[in-house]
């Protein structure tokens, strides 16, 4: 039977990633039609209703490794690895983020499984998964099938939607032996939020400003723009992995997702893990001097040309048509 | 303690890259470099070396690849390492992540290091993936997109960003770590050190020097196969304005925004 295994990942309090249950629609639905079942793995102390929640996704069965911590790949690579051979899965599916990569990196090798990473798309080709992934800063889209199994696939973020089906999950707890080495890597400190606490999911209007802001102090212009227009500020990760700009206003693969009305993106290069937080955004404006920045394949607008010439003046300009 | 920094040869970011349709592989044809990413590893294993605390007594550059990849090992050895090992067999032309983890891991053993450093990707696609593969197969602790990295005794405290901020982990030695390009700013390397890379150690390695299974690398040993290469869906192309006259170019964007009631 082909079982499509997931791994659902969960915060301190036990809410489960929108990543996490988007793979877990998109395995019930392809294990529909390939002839079996999506399951779930959860580590952790999960309580019973919270795990069978994940049937109301598409979760057949859901496999609890209470004694396996979160947040460390490789102690889930054990469970995962134990689940798939006791069950004979055919394949692992992962939302995303920065564990589904670590956690699928290390079943390749454990399992000696192909493994296709930054998929946006699955179908099914003779009763086999194919998975569609974009190469080459997305010029061209391979399809990739897998010699043997199990397969393992590895998405983009936000390549798949949650979908609620109704249902309930059957809980089956397992215990796990860690491996040596997945003991050696202890958790100090998780999820830690860095600089001020801001909003930025429900604003309609973002400005978003990268290295091509050449310093923290770019970030001014940035709000006085926003700031004519009524939005908000957010960041690429180089920017706030400098300390330029907080966490909270990330977009991209590790940061928040968004889709305003307006995303006008400053200095921003647009490499695919920030495109992966913003490509939904309704129109998308960018500034960059570099004319073969990334961004402008994907943007409405693009305006080539130094942003320090152009934002104060454009500022000054949305706010003479306001106030006019 | 012996520090392994596993670099790779990828086409200059310049270069218009292109699948050859004959093969489904990247052509690896044209202008060649040091995949940039992993110049902040190099850097990491220099400050490692220089911060004192635990003394280092070698930086080894590893690399996999056809012949053409020692140029990305001779600058890995100007930015700082004391030789190279240069892995380079036609058997393993056309391996995918779960081969090409297995190789590495293969020469690596060969070295016996204390501490594993990559960069997080590779310019040309692997992304993220080849550092936990190589880690499981050596049966050391890892973790990538490391932005911090503090050494002690046997052990390092790790910095990175995950799903929901920052963790701090720590991992004993020896240990795989991936580095993000946030953990430091590269150094140049001077004409000395350009010069006198060439002139450094170099070890040339076959699949059978190292151990290496025929079977389960190159094309054949693979476990993923292109079937096909697609256009992506297409998307109209967005409007360019070029920057001449910014009083020009302000008014021309206030228009645009006016015009999708955005202002």
């Amino acid at each position: 039977m082909a079982g499509i295994l997931v791994y659902a990942l969960h915060d301190d309090e036990g809410n489960f990633n929108k990543n996490s249950l988007g793979a877990i629609s998109e395995a019930a639905k392809l294990a529909g039609e390939v002839g079996g079942d999506a399951a779930a793995l959860v580590v952790g102390d999960i309580a019973d209703d919270a795990c069978a929640s994940l049937g109301n996704y598409g979760a057949a069965k859901v496999y609890r490794a209470k004694s396996v911590p979160e947040g460390l790949a490789q102690p889930i690579v054990d469970a995962m690895a134990k689940v798939i051979q006791d069950n004979g899965l055919s394949y692992a599916l992962f939302g995303g983020g920065l564990l589904g990569f670590e956690i699928g990196a290390g079943l390749t090798a454990r399992l000696n499984a192909g493994v296709t990473m930054e998929v946006t798309a699955v179908k099914v080709q003779d009763g086999k998964l194919v998975a569609e992934r974009p190469i080459l800063q997305d010029s061209q889209i391979a399809d990739v099938g897998y010699v043997g199994e199990p397969g393992i696939i590895i998405s983009r973020l936000n390549a798949f939607d949650a979908k609620e089906s109704g249902g309930s999950a059957e809980v089956i707890d397992i215990e796990v032996e860690l491996s040596a080495w997945s003991t050696k890597a202890t958790m100090v400190q998780r999820g830690e939020q860095r600089g001020a606490d801001v909003n930025i999911e429900d604003a309609d209007i973002l400005v978003g400003g990268g290295r091509g802001l050449g310093a923290a102090e770019g970030f001014k212009m940035c709000e006085e723009l926003a700031d004519s227009m009524g939005g908000a500020v957010a960041a690429t990760r180089a920017v706030v992995d400098a300390g330029w700009y907080p966490y909270a206003a990330q977009i991209g693969q590790t940061g928040k997702t968004v889709a305003p009305k307006l995303y006008l993106a400053a200095g921003v290069s647009g490499a695919i893990q920030h495109k992966v937080g913003m490509q939904n955004s309704e129109n998308i404006l960018a500034i960059n001097k570099d004319p073969n920045a990334p961004i402008f394949e994907f943007s409405d607008l693009g305006v080539v040309g130094d942003l320090h010439k152009i934002v104060p003046k454009l500022t000054e300009a949305i706010k003479a048509k306001k106030g006019g | 303690m012996k520090i392994c920094v596993l670099v790779k040869e990828v086409p200059d970011a310049a270069v218009q890259k292109r699948i050859d349709p004959g093969t489904m592989r990247l052509d690896r044809g044209g202008e060649k470099n040091l995949n940039p990413f992993d110049t902040h590893a190099l850097e990491a294993a220099m400050q490692i070396r220089e911060g004192g605390v635990i003394p280092v007594e070698e930086i080894v550059a590893v690399t996999m690849g056809p012949e053409s990849a020692y140029r990305a090992l001779t600058k890995a050895v100007s930015l700082g390492a004391d030789r190279s090992v240069h892995l380079s067999d036609g058997a393993l032309a056309g391996s995918d992540v779960c081969a090409t983890g297995y190789s590495l891991a293969k020469v690596l053993e060969s070295e016996s290091p204390d501490l594993v450093l990559l960069g997080q990707q590779s310019d040309d696609g692997e992304c993220y993936t080849i550092g936990a593969v190589v880690a499981d197969h050596l049966q050391m602790p890892s973790l990538t997109q490391v932005i911090k990295i503090d050494v002690s005794e046997g052990k390092l405290r790790c910095e990175r960003q995950a799903e929901y901020g920052y963790d701090t982990v720590e991992v004993e030695l020896p240990a795989v770590i991936s580095v993000g390009d946030a953990i430091n700013e590269p150094r140049y390397p001077s004409l000395k050190a350009i010069m006198g890379a060439k002139k450094k150690p170099k070890d040339e390695k076959s699949i059978g020097d190292v151990g290496i299974d025929a079977g389960m690398v190159g094309a054949d040993g693979s476990k993923t196969t292109v079937i096909a290469l697609n256009p992506p869906p297409p998307k109209e192309a967005g409007e360019i304005i070029e920057d001449e006259d910014t009083n020009e170019t302000v008014e021309k964007i206030v228009a645009w925004l006016d015009e999708r009631k955005l202002i």
